[in-house]
C-alpha cells in the first residue's frame, strides 16, 4: 500500500510540470518508437519473404552451383560456376531408388532446372520471356498445376520433344482475347538468346527459331513481390539443353523430400553424393527452404540490428536527459525533502520516492514510444504498401528496457536527495 | 513523572571551518509535561542549535539528551527519524507545507512515514481530527495557496499533532504573520497547552514570549536566565483588547469626518 501512495506522489510530482516531463521523456519516446517501428517493418519484410519461399512448395531441397559458404539463392546460376549436370540429377534419383526400401524412400521427386531467356513468336506477336527447362515432376514439386491441358511426361523428356507449357501472361500477350482451350495445340517459335552455359553463351541465336507446341497452360500465380510468375514457358530440360541453350550443364536441381523430417537426411545424403561425384570438390550448394529464407533475410536482419543499436544509443541519451532533470528537480525540492526528513522520512524513503519518479517517467515514455512506433509503422506500411508485423516480444523488451534506464539514470539523483541533511535542506531558499 | 526533556551539559561544536564554532556551551535543562517554554536570544546565541538538538535533527557533540526517558544523544540517523516521527511535532516560521497538496494530505504526511502501517481510512480520520482541533476541518481539501498565512500555520500545527507527539517544537511560528493573526495562532498554542501538550517555542519577540509560561534566554551558548513569565498574556484577552481598539479607532475616524 505504501508503494501505491509513493506511486501516486510520483505521478503527481511529474504532472506538476507536464511540459518538462514530456520533453524529458522525449528521448526515450523517440528511441523506443524507432526501435519498435524498425522491428515491425523488418519483421513484416521477413514474413513476406518467408511466405514467398514457403509457397514454392513443400519439403524442398535445392541444389545449386557455387561455393557452399556463399549461400546461393533460388535464382542462382548467375555467373561463373556451372558445375551441375544431368548425371548429377540422375544420380540422386538412382541413389534413392536403389539404396532404400520404398517405405524408406525419402525422396519423392527430382527435377533438373535450366534457365534462360528467349524471344518468342506466336500468333504473329512477339514476346520476350523466361524459358525454363524442367522435368515432368516439376508441377508436383512446386505444387503448381496446369489449369488447362497437360504437363509433359517422361517419354517426352527422353525424346527432347518440342512441347511447351506456358504461363498466363504468355497467353495474354501472344493470344489475347483467346479462349484458353483454343490455345492448346498452337505453335510458337522460341528463339534462343543465350542461356548462360558453357556453350555459346551470349551469342543470341537468330535463325528461324525452334517451333514448340503448346500442350498446357500453368494456373495463374500472380506477382511475387517484384516478379510476374506467370511470365514463363516450361519445356523439357532435354529440349532446352539441346535446342535452346545448347549446354551440357544445368542450373539447379529441385528435390522434393517425402516429409518435413526427411529434409535433413536428403540434404546430408545429397551433399555426400555430389561431393563424391565431384571428386571432393564442393562446388555446389544444397539448401532447404529454411536455408534460403535465412540467406535472403540475412541482410535485413543485419540492417535491423544496426538500426536497433542506433536507436539504443538514443535511449541512452534519453536516460542522461532524465538524470539531468532529476538532478534539477532534487535541487528545486530541497526544502520539500528537508520537510519530509524532519517529519520522519528515512533516507531510503526519499530515495524510493525519487527513484520511482524517474522510473515512472521512463516507463511512461517507453509505453508512449511503443504506441507511436506501432502506429507509425502501421501508417507507413499502409501508405507505402509495406507489410508490417509488430513483435510483442520487442514491445515488452522496449518497455522493460525503458524502466531499466529509469532505474539506472535515476539512482544517482535519488541518492543525492536521500543524503541531504535535514537542517541544511530546511534552510535552503 | 519523568521529564519530557532532560538535557545534561550539552555541547555543540562545529568543526567544519578554520576555527571551530562552539555554538552551545554546556546547557542543562529539564522540561516537564504541560510546560510552555519560550527560548529566546539574539542571533548567534545558540538558540537555533539548541532547538535543532531538541528536535533530534542534530546530535550533541557532548552531553546527554533524554527525550521521554530515551537517550537520543547516540542514536543513528534512521532511529532519530523514527523518534522525530513518533515523539515530536514541528512548526516552522515558513509553514513548510507541501505545495499543490491538499491540507488534509499535508496533515497526513507524518502518518506515511510512521513505522506502523495505517490504513488510509485511519490516516484520514486522524488528520481530520487534528484539523478539527485547529478549526480548519472545512478547508481540508484546500491547497496551501488557497489559504491565508494564519490558516497555513494552523494546518502546519495540525500536521505536527497528527502522530500525538510528546513535544511540540515551534521555530518563530508567528514570524511571517501579521499581529492579529499572530495572536490567533498563539491562542491555538495556548489552547493546545491547556489540553496537555508540552510546547517549546523559539522566538526573539518579547510580545510573543509573554504568551508562554516560562522563558529561557540564551547568550553565547549558555542559559543566562530561566524564569516563569510574569503577567502572562492570554490570547482571548488580547484579541478582545484589539477589537476594542479597532472599534474605537473607527468611531474616532467617523467622528472626525463628521466634524
Amino acid at each position: 500500500m505504501r508503494f501505491l501512495i509513493t506511486l501516486r506522489m510520483a505521478l503527481r510530482a511529474l504532472s506538476r510540470n507536464t511540459m518538462r516531463s514530456i520533453l524529458t521523456a522525449l528521448g526515450i519516446i523517440i528511441g523506443v518508437a524507432a526501435v519498435i517501428a524498425m522491428v515491425s517493418i523488418g519483421n513484416g519484410a521477413k514474413a513476406q519473404v518467408q511466405a514467398a519461399i514457403a509457397s514454392m512448395g513443400d519439403n524442398l531441397v535445392l541444389i545449386g552451383p557455387g561455393n557452399q559458404s556463399q549461400g546461393g539463392g533460388v535464382r542462382g546460376g548467375q555467373g561463373a560456376a556451372t558445375t551441375l549436370t544431368i548425371a548429377d540429377a540422375d544420380s540422386i534419383v538412382s541413389n534413392y531408388e536403389t539404396s532404400s526400401t520404398p517405405e524408406d524412400n525419402s525422396v519423392i521427386a527430382v527435377s533438373p532446372y535450366v534457365t534462360g531467356r528467349a524471344q518468342v513468336l506466336g500468333n504473329g506477336l512477339n514476346w520476350n520471356t523466361s524459358v525454363y527447362g524442367v522435368g515432368p515432376d516439376f508441377p508436383a514439386i512446386r505444387s503448381w498445376r496446369v489449369s488447362d491441358g497437360v504437363f509433359f511426361d517422361e517419354p517426352e523428356v527422353t525424346a527432347s520433344a518440342k512441347v511447351a507449357v506456358v504461363g498466363k501472361t504468355i497467353i495474354d500477350n501472344l493470344f489475347p482475347d483467346a479462349d484458353p482451350a483454343s490455345v492448346i495445340g498452337q505453335s510458337i517459335r522460341i528463339f534462343s538468346q543465350g542461356g548462360g552455359g558453357n556453350n555459346g553463351g551470349g551469342a543470341g541465336g537468330t535463325g528461324g527459331g525452334t517451333p514448340f507446341r503448346i500442350i498446357g497452360i500453368m494456373s495463374p500465380k500472380g506477382f511475387n513481390s517484384t516478379q510476374d510468375q506467370d511470365d514463363v514457358i516450361y519445356i523439357p530440360y532435354t529440349s532446352h539443353m539441346k535446342r535452346i541453350s545448347r549446354r551440357t550443364n544445368i542450373n539447379q536441381i529441385y528435390v522434393q523430400a517425402k516429409d518435413e523430417d526427411s529434409v535433413e537426411k536428403v540434404k546430408a545424403d545429397t551433399n555426400d553424393l555430389l561431393t563424391q561425384r565431384h571428386s571432393g570438390n564442393v562446388d555446389f550448394t544444397v539448401q532447404d527452404q529454411a536455408d534460403i529464407t535465412a540467406a535472403r533475410t540475412a541482410s535485413t536482419d543485419a540492417m535491423t540490428y544496426l538500426l536497433g543499436a542506433i536507436a539504443g544509443v538514443s535511449l541512452l541519451v534519453g536516460g542522461i536527459g532524465i538524470m539531468n532533470i532529476m538532478l534539477v528537480s532534487v535541487t528545486e525540492r530541497t526544502r520539500e525533502i528537508g520537510i519530509r526528513l524532519a517529519l520522519g522520512a528515512h533516507g531510503s524513503d526519499v530515495l524510493t520516492q525519487f527513484l520511482i519518479e524517474a522510473i515512472a517517467l521512463s516507463s511512461l515514455g517507453g509505453m508512449v514510444g511503443v504506441a507511436l512506433g506501432i502506429g507509425g509503422s502501421v501508417a507507413l506500411g499502409n501508405y507505402k504498401g509495406w507489410p508490417v508485423e509488430p513483435s510483442t516480444a520487442a514491445m515488452v523488451i522496449a518497455v522493460g528496457f525503458s524502466a531499466a534506464v529509469g532505474v539506472f539514470f535515476g539512482y544517482y539523483p535519488a541518492r543525492k536527495a536521500a543524503q541531504l541533511d535535514p537542517i541544511e535542506a530546511l534552510r535552503y531558499e | 513523572m519523568p521529564p519530557v526533556v532532560k538535557i545534561q551539559d550539552i555541547h555543540k561544536i562545529y568543526d567544519s571551518g578554520e576555527v571551530p564554532v562552539h555554538a552551545v556551551r554546556g546547557v542543562s535543562l529539564e522540561i516537564h509535561q504541560r510546560e510552555f517554554l519560550a527560548l529566546m536570544g539574539a542571533s548567534g546565541s545558540g538558540k537555533s542549535t539548541l532547538m535543532n538538538m531538541l528536535g533530534c535533527l542534530d546530535r550533541p557533540t557532548r552531553g546527554s539528551y533524554l527525550l521521554d526517558g530515551i537517550d537520543v544523544s547516540g542514536l543513528e540517523k534512521n532511529e532519530l527519524a523514527d523518534i522525530r516521527n513518533k515523539k515530536l511535532g514541528f512548526v516552522f516560521q515558513g509553514f513548510n507545507l507541501l505545495a499543490r497538496t491538499t491540507a488534509l494530505e499535508n496533515v497526513e504526511l507524518p502518518c506515511l512515514y510512521g513505522k506502523q502501517r495505517m490504513t488510509s481510512k485511519k490516516m484520514r480520520e486522524r488528520a481530520m481530527h487534528c484539523l478539527d482541533i485547529v478549526g480548519l476541518s472545512n478547508r481540508a481539501d484546500h491547497m496551501p495557496n488557497q489559504l491565508s498565512g494564519g490558516q497555513q500555520q494552523r494546518v502546519a500545527i495540525a500536521r505536527a499533532l497528527v502522530n500525538e507527539p510528546q513535544l511540540l517544537l515551534a521555530d518563530e511560528p508567528t514570524g511571517n504573520l501579521d499581529s492579529k493573526t499572530s495572536i490567533e495562532v498563539m491562542g491555538v498554542f495556548q489552547k493546545l497547552n491547556e489540553q496537555g501538550i508540552t510546547i517549546v517555542m523559539v522566538t526573539h519577540e518579547l510580545d510573543v514570549a509573554r504568551y508562554c509560561k516560562r522563558y529561557l534566554i540564551l547568550r553565547d551558548g549558555v542559559v543566562v536566565r530561566d524564569e516563569a513569565t510574569q503577567d502572562r498574556s492570554i490570547a482571548e484577552t488580547e484579541l478582545a483588547k484589539l477589537k476594542e481598539a479597532e472599534t474605537a479607532a473607527k468611531l474616532l475616524a467617523a467622528g472626525s469626518n463628521a466634524a
